[in-house]
């Protein structure tokens, strides 16, 4: 009886490669994306603007307060009544983004502000403009501190992609979905698909650890 | 849009929503029940002596921290029936919850326990006091403190996965919401409603971490 699944499964396997493909494709690209808005907002929010750091505060807290799966129905359901028709890829690559937006946007405003004082004045009193600061003084420190949090954050976003088949994005979860309408065998098509996720997972789990340990062994050494 | 938000749909169905409120609270609740217990465990297992127990505890953080809540859910909801095991749906999804944070609890325990000078091991072990008695009246006293913030944090991750149970249609917030948007067919009311409601529970959460961190920082001066 297995046999017979498991050889079914394996028959099936190039439809898993596909959903995991898009799987890759939706996180890739809501991670890109996503660092690259994160950045900009965590340079702002850890600025001292008056307007545009609460208002990104206050967002923030709205998108980690509430479920990612009510704000992808949200972005799925609601952008159709305002007159901008999505198709299920972008809706689940704008909702992830903004999710990893805000994510990315936390880690990097607290490397920011880990960086002292005294080097951002120090950057002032050698001539160097905001930009210039920004780019040999502050960012390069404060690395130390965002990296390890950062691939983590990652982890969890490509964890979290999987939520985007509840609207219909054909990832690998949506096509577990699917087979196991057909092979009603649940622990050996959910076990495939989680081995899958766990091939990419898994390294970055250990590249955040790695990391949080190469970098904290040069924060110790400084600090003596 | 927002000329045609009905108001007074929401209140018609906000006894729905009221419920799905508590069974979201129920849900979360025994979960992060479930996952306090199994951190514990799978905690002790990790750090303990024993090899063998130890390996087991961390082949399941690690599987369990590498793959999606989602999987794991549908790996239980159409898994157990095919091992001849028969659960409702919500102890399906209570269970999938207590496996999932269960793992992170331990990892936030480890943490908090890792956080102890080993001096006050070695002065413990030297009291004559044994392995059990130790954890219990030196280490997780002390280790409170520094898991708190973090577990309430879980706490939140927690309230937010359980609305991945709707996917089994559990009735939960996010289900009323599905559940409004299939009968009216107005998806901004319902999930709108839903995120408030969310949001309720993580701003106290919020609040309740402030607070936490606040007090804790009183009782160490």
């Amino acid at each position: 009886m297995w046999g017979f699944y498991i050889e079914q499964l394996i028959h099936s396997l190039p439809f898993f490669l596909k959903g995991l493909w898009m799987t890759i494709a939706v996180s890739g690209l809501s991670l890109l994306a996503g660092t690259v808005i994160g950045f900009i907002w965590g340079i702002v929010r850890a600025s001292r603007s008056r307007f545009a750091k609460p208002l990104i505060g206050a967002w923030v807290d709205v998108i980690r307060g509430t479920p990612f799966l009510v704000q992808i129905f949200i972005i799925f359901f609601l952008f159709p009544e305002i007159g901008i028709q999505l198709e299920a890829f972008p809706a689940a690559v704008i909702a992830l983004t903004n999710l990893a937006a805000c994510f990315i946007c936390e880690i990097v405003a607290a490397g920011i502000l880990s960086v002292p004082l005294g080097q951002k004045e120090a950057a002032t009193s050698t001539g160097l403009n905001w930009f210039q600061q920004l780019r040999y003084v502050i960012m390069p420190q404060s690395m130390r501190v965002v990296l390890p949090p950062l691939v983590g954050q990652y982890v969890l976003l490509i964890k979290d992609s999987s939520v985007v088949s509840a609207i219909g994005v054909s990832d690998v979860t949506r096509v577990g979905w699917l087979t196991v309408q057909r092979i009603p065998q649940g622990l050996l098509v959910f076990g495939l698909v989680a081995v899958l996720y766990f091939v990419i997972c898994y390294p970055l789990i250990q590249l955040s650890n790695r990391l949080e340990k190469r970098m904290s062994v040069g924060y110790t050494r400084g600090k003596e | 849009m927002l000329e045609t938000f009905n108001f007074r749909v929401i209140l018609e169905y906000m006894p729905l929503f009221l419920s799905c409120f508590f069974a979201t609270l129920w849900l979360s609740g025994a979960g992060l029940i479930g996952s306090f217990v199994m951190g514990i465990i799978a905690c002790g297992m990790r750090i303990g002596r024993f090899k063998l127990l130890s390996r087991i505890a961390y082949v399941y953080i690690e599987s369990i921290r590498s793959t999606p809540l989602l999987v794991q859910l549908f790996f239980f909801y159409f898994g157990l029936p095919s091992l001849g095991l028969r659960m409702s749906e919500a102890s399906t999804g209570i269970l999938a919850l207590t496996l999932n944070s269960g793992a992170y609890m331990a990892e936030i325990i480890r943490a908090g326990v890792q956080s102890i000078p080993h001096g006050q091991v070695e002065a413990a072990v030297s009291s004559g006091l044994n392995y059990f008695q130790r954890m219990r009246c030196v280490i997780l006293p002390q280790a409170i403190g520094v898991t708190l913030p973090p577990m309430l944090g879980q706490a939140i991750v927690l309230v937010k996965d359980s609305a991945l149970l709707s996917l089994i249609s559990l009735p939960e917030l996010t289900r009323a919401g599905q559940i409004m948007t299939s009968e009216r067919f107005m998806p901004a009311e319902g999930f709108l409603t839903s995120a408030v409601f969310y949001l309720v529970i993580y701003y106290f959460l919020k609040w309740l971490t402030h607070w936490s961190q606040r007090r804790l920082i009183y009782m160490q001066t």
